[in-house]
């Protein structure tokens, strides 16, 4: 038997490294201005499907929400031993907060149809608010295992895996099929030399019709043909629109977000009546002992 | 709008009966909250033998308590609370509905979101009544909840709101509201919930289950050094010991130094870690981002040690040294001893 694992994940900016124009007007984020990676704990959510994988043999796929360019992160994925990939993309999708994204990925789990286990990281860098693994969970019907550090055991009806709590860990058990958050407790494998010369080549519909455009290469029979080729060899990433899942447009992008950026403010440091202090034994010996003078120290 | 309003709820954390402080501090901030909309402060206790926690919460606040006993709710599991939450939701309509940003919180918060299809916002740092004009869509909503949080790895401050159906959910991190000390004087009324749960909610099973209590109380420290990536590593880390040692203070550090693994998340201070107000706070190597700022700006002094002389730490410090916190902690802790 063998096990079919669905693994969401992100491409996020690189919180680091912001530049000046990473907001637009209407609150949301600029992603072109940003450098884009792989959300951290999706690569630990990836590192343990494919743990799963080698130990009891399953299919893994790598989904993602995002646009054209985040096919880039399913590449990433299939390099370290992802089987397939997914691009969720449509600009019906844009602007999402959490509620709307995780009713987009629910419709497109839907449509890939029937899997024993989801896994996402627990939370991405650009929000930090864990929220989309519960509420993809929620959307789905299925049992919730959060905080997940390490899988102990998958069985054909259900699984047990050990979690973290606060201050501590708990083992749980959940019957099949169930949605984990990973969090950053596993070393997850680089890529494969052998896979990276294989999978670089892997393309989604949109971008081999872009390559094609780009080479003022109009062929739409020739583009037909490349397409079969490569999925003959397993190269095509499947992209799906909101239609493609069944998404309600009502539900998706901003339409469908609850939440609403009422300002944003650029962060202006309050002025503290600040002393500066001489980096000497002399400047130091001082501040200790006005320190201690008013009763902060001592 | 003319219909009547929603309560303030707070869902109430225990564990083996002792209720989070981030709980009870979010009842304090929920009789603020209230008391400018004119509606009442509402809890939400779930658990198993839970009686001894009820009058605790009428002294912080809480004119209600909602209170589900079930063993199957203890221990904790996702599933049954937001099941309960959402019929005491759907029932009551409160306005507005806050989580301690706890594991907990975190993890039944957006299930219960998703399926009331609300609106929640995590982390927040402030937490205001104003009303919302939005421009774009043409809708005037009075008297929301402004859910104000650093955003985007900290280079703006995003004040969101929920639009959409009652409540408005958000999560708030442990120390951020402050706690208000109890009126013993205080009453409430309990009201007893009784869970409708099948067999589908409690499909989680917990097998095991080992905690223990938080080794560091860095909320009621009066002293606490904090270091940061700029201490530069793991071993380099022992300055920072030494230094809350000499002085009898915590340690602390940014969220750069927790990732890099050089000490423990329970350390951390800041949006994603706890908020701290402590009379002294020293700032080793930590340049000052904006969600480590949100955890310790209130701190009665702050002495920040950087190399960078331009780095934001310096605007919030009362004392600022530029140098190597290599040569400056330790004569810190030669000039305390010499003179202690």
């Amino acid at each position: 038997m063998s096990y079919k694992i669905l693994v969401f994940v992100k491409q996020v900016p690189d919180t680091q490294n912001i530049s000046g124009d990473a907001m637009k007007p209407d609150g949301t984020v600029n992603r072109a201005a940003l450098p884009a990676i792989f959300n951290p704990e999706d690569l630990n959510a990836l590192e343990l499907a494919l743990q799963l994988k080698d130990k009891y043999g399953a299919k893994v796929v790598a989904g993602t929400m995002g646009p054209p360019n985040a096919a880039e992160v399913l590449r990433e994925a299939m390099y370290r031993g992802a089987d397939e990939a997914v691009l969720l993309s449509d600009r019906a999708f844009a602007g999402a907060d959490t509620l709307a994204t995780s009713y987009a990925l629910s419709c497109c789990a839907n449509k890939i149809g029937k899997y024993d286990l989801i896994l996402c990281g627990r939370q991405a860098i650009d929000g930090d608010t864990a929220q989309v693994g519960p509420q993809l969970a929620e959307k789905l019907a299925l049992p919730q295992i959060s905080y997940v550090e390490e899988i102990l055991e998958l069985s054909k009806n259900k699984v047990k895996a050990r979690r973290e709590i606060e201050g501590g860990y708990e083992v749980v058990e959940a019957p099949l099929p169930a949605l984990m958050t990973v969090i950053d407790a596993n070393e997850p494998r680089p890529a494969a030399a052998r896979r990276l010369m294989k999978y670089k080549k892997a393309r989604t519909p949109f971008e081999l019709s872009r390559d094609h455009a780009n080479a003022n290469y109009t062929d739409a029979e020739a583009l037909a043909v490349e397409q079969e080729n490569l999925k003959s060899r397993g190269l095509l990433i499947t992209e799906y629109s909101a239609s493609e899942v069944g998404a309600d447009i009502q539900r998706t992008g901003l339409n469908g977000s609850p939440t609403k950026v009422k300002k944003i403010q650029n962060v202006v440091l309050k002025a503290t009546d600040s002393k500066m202090i001489e980096a000497n034994e002399a400047g130091i010996t001082e501040l200790i002992h006005e320190l201690i003078a008013d009763h902060t120290l001592g | 709008m003319t219909d009547k309003k929603g309560n303030v709820w707070v869902f109430i954390e225990q564990e083996e009966g002792k209720i989070a402080d981030v709980s009870l501090e979010l009842v304090c901030k929920a009789r603020e909250l209230a008391g400018k909309l004119g509606t009442k402060v509402e809890g939400v206790l779930l658990g198993d033998k839970l009686t001894s926690c009820v009058d605790p919460l009428y002294h912080y606040g809480c004119e209600t308590v909602y209170m589900a006993e079930d063993p199957r709710l203890e221990p904790f599991t996702v599933q049954p609370y937001a099941k309960v939450i959402i019929d005491l939701i759907k029932q009551h309509k409160p306005n507005i509905l806050m989580f301690g940003a706890t594991h907990k919180g975190r993890e039944l918060g957006p299930r219960v979101a998703s399926e009331k299809l609300a609106g929640l916002t995590a982390d927040c740092t402030e937490l205001e009544i104003d009303d919302f004009d939005d421009k774009v869509n043409k809708n005037f909503y009075k008297d929301k909840l402004m859910q104000i949080r650093p955003a985007f790895g900290g280079n703006i401050i995003a004040t969101i709101v929920n639009t959409w159906d009652d409540p408005q959910m958000v999560t708030v991190r442990e120390g951020v509201m402050k706690m208000d000390a109890p009126d013993t004087g205080r009453k409430g009324k309990l009201v007893k919930v009784v869970p409708e749960l099948s067999d589908a909610d409690t499909v989680v099973k917990v097998i095991e289950r080992v905690r223990e209590e938080k080794s560091v109380n860095l909320k009621g420290a009066q002293i606490i050094v904090a270091g940061g990536y700029g201490v530069g590593s793991k071993d380099n880390f022992k300055l920072i010991e030494q230094l809350a040692e000499a002085l009898g203070g915590e340690i602390a550090a940014s969220r750069a130094a927790v990732d890099a693994g050089w000490i423990d998340h329970d350390h951390q201070v800041g949006q994603t870690g706890v908020t701290v107000r402590p009379k002294l706070y020293i700032a080793c190597g930590i340049s000052g981002s904006i969600q480590h700022r949100a955890g310790m700006d209130e701190s009665m002094k702050i002495i920040a040690i950087n190399t960078d002389p331009d780095a934001p730490i310096f605007s919030v410090a009362h004392y600022g040294i530029v140098g190597d916190l290599n040569s400056i902690v330790p004569q810190m802790i030669k000039a305390f001893k010499a003179k202690a």
